[in-house]
């Protein structure tokens, strides 16, 4: 069924896009601009041949993924426990989730500084930032895990497997993940978006992190900074356009055909 | 020797018992439904049966062998959920397959078993549909092929049919007897639908708060219920309360003819049983012998029967059913006199509890 938008609509969605096409317009116009009236790639070239970008971006493209490793590992066994044997549990989980929301960057950073120690390979090294992403990204990945564990019914679809003689390793691999996929997939794009994103904690802890040469470039390298601020959009959207379409994909299997 | 045996199976759940002892043992190709009321424990029961819960006490044999303290993956059993069950990111074969893939059955016996049982349960052209491609009737063929391709030792069936329209219910209830019949394997069958259950089974245990009250064949549970609460839950009747006297059961100054109390010492307090197509109605003025006047209250059409519903004079609230050929029912209607009669043997009298 398509229904036939009005005048009131059609300009609400002009305004939309004007609104936010024209800070990314100007902003790449910026990033063309060389001194004076002259316009071209040269910040776009400066970019690419700089190693640090390279460092900054691989650094925290790794970070992004271990973080998403732990909080898989971590989140999705416990997450399946409390929905099948620990029901009542779920309000305590739910607030632990959300307190990464209440708690500011900074308490967050120096309450882990002075309360973790441990071998040199973690601390002192930018692995260790692992540990505040994770709590970073832990309340939208909860959500998205959780969102996909209340979709199917966990505990129905557990019993039918074991009762066809699947021990719990195979209950995992070929029941729960195939059928949490989408979620995962879901939690794993928005913690990438987060940690692309952080600033303040590498900051702090003095590693150069991709958000952290922006910062550093946007202070020396005006249309550098700007061309960068393009390319880390690329990116989130690009993470933001996945989850969409992931979502999308599973209406699609819902749907009738 | 008895496939399955429950002996002396307690449980509770924070302290509040859901099965008090139960013992029952099912025959090889036995068809044994678990019929009771919400929470009387029979689910409780067969999730023990199928190795999901541990009873506190008691033990679950197979084959003679104490299988309590077997994981549910190591049964062989196979199970048919009251919600949809199905993988629902597997195709209708590979739902099938999945029990023999994962007990490490060679991929050609796989697909040979999927093939066969899906083509046994009626869905051989819908082999590569996904469950929400499939209707809810469909998706418990499937389920029941999936439970099947195990070739389990016992089939255990959990309200399969309870999310289904009435139509497809009758319909499905007769092809799982059909294929249970077929496979020849024993199996358990949980409902709260005593149609379902007196229709399908070989024998129907009753249970209730947590008791088996009456484990018979279906006509021997509809006929000669064991219990007062067996007799009031297996289809429709007056309960009458009185007292035994002779081949009566009298109810203040009204004698209700009924043989079998006469097996009861005259004076203790009974429960008179009384099926409605036991209750023959006359309209006539001179009352045929041994007939009570009644008024008829309400009539219900069932198709080729009507349901007429009484109160018989002399007895305060009494409620009483008489099931009349619809064709015959024309001139009955509410308010009417009337004279009810039936045979003095066809009442049951239980001792009042």
């Amino acid at each position: 069924m398509s229904a036939r938008l009005g005048p009131v609509a059609v300009l609400a969605i002009v305004l939309g896009i004007v609104f936010f096409l024209t800070p990314l317009i100007v902003t790449f116009a910026f990033s063309l601009w060389e001194g004076g009236d002259r316009y071209g790639f040269a910040a776009y070239r400066s970019l690419v041949g700089d190693p640090d970008l390279w460092a900054s971006l691989l650094l925290s493209l790794r970070l992004a993924a271990e973080t998403m490793l732990l909080g898989m590992v971590l989140l999705v066994p416990s997450m399946i426990f409390v929905h099948l044997k620990a029901p009542g549990l779920k309000p305590l989980f739910e607030f632990i989730a959300a307190l990464p929301f209440v708690v500011p960057a900074i308490a967050l950073v120096a309450g882990l500084s002075a309360l973790y120690t441990g071998p040199a390979w973690l601390i002192g090294t930018p692995n260790y930032l692992v540990i505040p992403y994770f709590f970073l990204a832990l309340p939208y990945a909860y959500r998205a895990i959780d969102v996909g564990l209340s979709a199917i019914d966990v505990r129905t679809l557990t019993d039918a497997a074991h009762s066809l003689g699947a021990g719990w390793g195979q209950v995992f691999r070929l029941v729960l993940l195939p059928n949490l996929s989408t979620a995962l997939l879901g939690a794993t794009l928005l913690t990438l978006t987060i940690v692309m994103g952080e600033f303040t904690f590498a900051s702090v802890l003095l590693f150069k992190t991709f958000a952290v040469y922006i910062n550093d470039t946007g202070s020396s390298k005006v249309t550098e900074a700007a061309a960068l601020s393009l390319l880390s959009f690329v990116i989130t959207w690009a993470a933001m356009l996945g989850v969409l379409l992931t979502g999308r994909n599973t209406t699609d299997l819902g749907g009738t055909h | 020797m008895a496939v399955v045996a429950l002996q002396a199976i307690r449980k509770s759940f924070g302290g509040r018992p859901v099965l008090a002892g139960i013992d029952i043992a099912l025959a090889q190709g036995e068809l044994v439904s678990l019929l009771g009321p919400s929470g009387c424990g029979k689910t409780t029961l067969l999730r023990i049966l199928a190795g999901f819960e541990r009873p506190d006490a008691g033990t679950v044999r197979l084959d003679g062998r104490d299988i309590t303290a077997l994981a549910a993956n190591r049964r062989n059993m196979g199970m048919v959920f009251q919600s949809y069950s199905l993988f629902p990111n597997l195709d209708a074969t590979d739902n099938v397959r999945f029990g023999p893939r994962v007990r490490g059955v060679p991929r050609a016996e796989q697909s040979r078993r999927a093939e066969h049982l899906l083509e046994l349960v009626g869905l051989g052209g819908h082999r590569h549909k996904f469950p929400h491609q499939l209707s809810g009737g469909q998706q418990q063929r499937v389920a029941l092929a999936r439970a099947l391709a195990v070739q389990p030792d016992v089939l255990l069936l959990d309200e399969p049919l309870s999310a289904l329209d009435a139509k497809v219910r009758a319909q499905l209830r007769s092809e799982i007897r059909r294929i249970q019949r077929e496979t020849g394997v024993t199996t358990v069958f949980v409902t709260h639908d005593q149609e379902e259950a007196l229709s399908i089974s070989d024998r129907v245990a009753v249970m209730n708060e947590g008791r088996m009250l009456q484990v018979a064949s279906p006509a021997a549970i509809y006929r000669e219920p064991a219990d007062a609460f067996v007799a009031r839950f297996i289809g429709a009747g007056a309960v009458l309360s009185g007292r035994a006297d002779g081949p009566a059961v009298r109810v203040g100054a009204v004698a209700l003819p009924a043989a079998a109390a006469a097996g009861h010492p005259a004076g203790t307090a009974v429960e008179l049983f009384l099926r409605p197509e036991h209750v023959r109605l006359d309209p006539a003025a001179t009352p045929p012998s041994g007939a009570l006047a009644a008024e008829i209250r309400e009539l219900t059409f069932f198709g080729s029967l009507t349901r007429v519903r009484l109160a018989l004079d002399g007895i305060a609230d009494s409620e009483a059913w008489a099931d009349v050929a619809s064709d015959r029912a024309d001139g009955f209607q509410p308010g009417l006199r009337v004279w009810a009669s039936w045979d003095a043997a066809a009442p049951r009298v239980l001792a009042r509890v």
